[in-house]
């Protein structure tokens, strides 16, 4: 088992440090080209998701990394406002601000990519997405 | 990221150079509002030089489709590959703006008129 811990700032430069730091980690596996973008995929978009809709203001994101042989788990956290919602927020094409341009695929993309997705919200304490997949 | 455009006609071509993510999404927005004058009905956004776009590319894609559609143009995409094929292809954006291999096709075709509805 080897693990890796990572925080920062809740703000959107650190989004491309978030995926570089969860594949520089995973490195050492060597695992296939398409495992590694499909999870630097699917960590941009929950890191994106802590970004914009954990804060209003200042905050911070948490992401926790396990991989055991050949299994691989991502926690990403943040401690913010939650999701009223989390059924509606998974839900293809869903976006809670319309007015911003946002695709409202944020979670589709995480299922698509990853093999399994959970999703914990609590409101006013945060929101933590853990997903796994099996690296080939 | 690095920004480059062109026009050919009353199309603007775009060619985006890095990673497309929501922390450079509006600044991509920015840069394209600001070159497309009244002329420019058509927008074609190179992505041959990007390696890695997320769901945020997605929405500043279709946010350019719509601008481009009230002017009665269109949007087509150059180069999606990859995982970025995958959400293109999931998000239905697909079914409203054509990919193409080269620029040049992009353009033939937009010229001809051959663009999805």
């Amino acid at each position: 088992m080897n693990k890796m811990e990572i925080r920062f700032d809740a703000v959107s430069q650190n989004e491309a440090f978030a995926r570089l730091a969860v594949s520089g980690f995973l490195l050492y596996k060597n695992p296939g080209i398409n495992d590694m973008e499909d999870i630097k995929m699917a960590v941009s978009e929950a890191v994106t998701n802590s970004i914009i809709h954990g804060y209003d203001g200042e905050g911070t994101v948490r992401i926790y990394c396990e991989i055991d042989k050949n299994s691989f788990m991502v926690t990403v956290e943040d401690f913010g406002k939650g999701i009223e919602n989390i059924e509606l927020a998974r839900k293809p094409l869903y976006t809670s601000r319309p007015e911003e341009e946002r695709s409202g695929m944020g979670f589709t993309i995480m299922e698509a990519f990853m093999d399994k997705l959970l999703v914990t919200s609590e409101k006013d304490k945060g929101t933590k997405i853990t997903m796994y997949k099996e690296l080939k | 990221m690095k920004i480059d455009s062109s026009t050919a006609g009353n199309t603007l071509i775009v060619y985006l150079f890095g990673d497309i993510d929501h922390h450079n999404t509006e600044l991509i927005k920015k840069y394209i509002h600001e070159c497309i004058a009244p002329d420019i009905k058509n927008l074609v956004i190179s992505l041959e030089n990007v390696e890695f776009m997320d769901s945020s590319g997605i929405g500043m894609v279709l946010g350019r489709y719509k601008e481009m559609k009230e002017k009665m143009g269109t949007v087509a995409l150059v180069g999606v590959k990859g995982n970025m094929e995958r959400i293109y292809t999931l998000s239905g954006l697909y079914r409203i703006i054509n990919n193409y291999s080269t620029t040049d096709e992009a353009l033939k075709s937009i010229q001809d008129g051959v663009h999805n509805e």
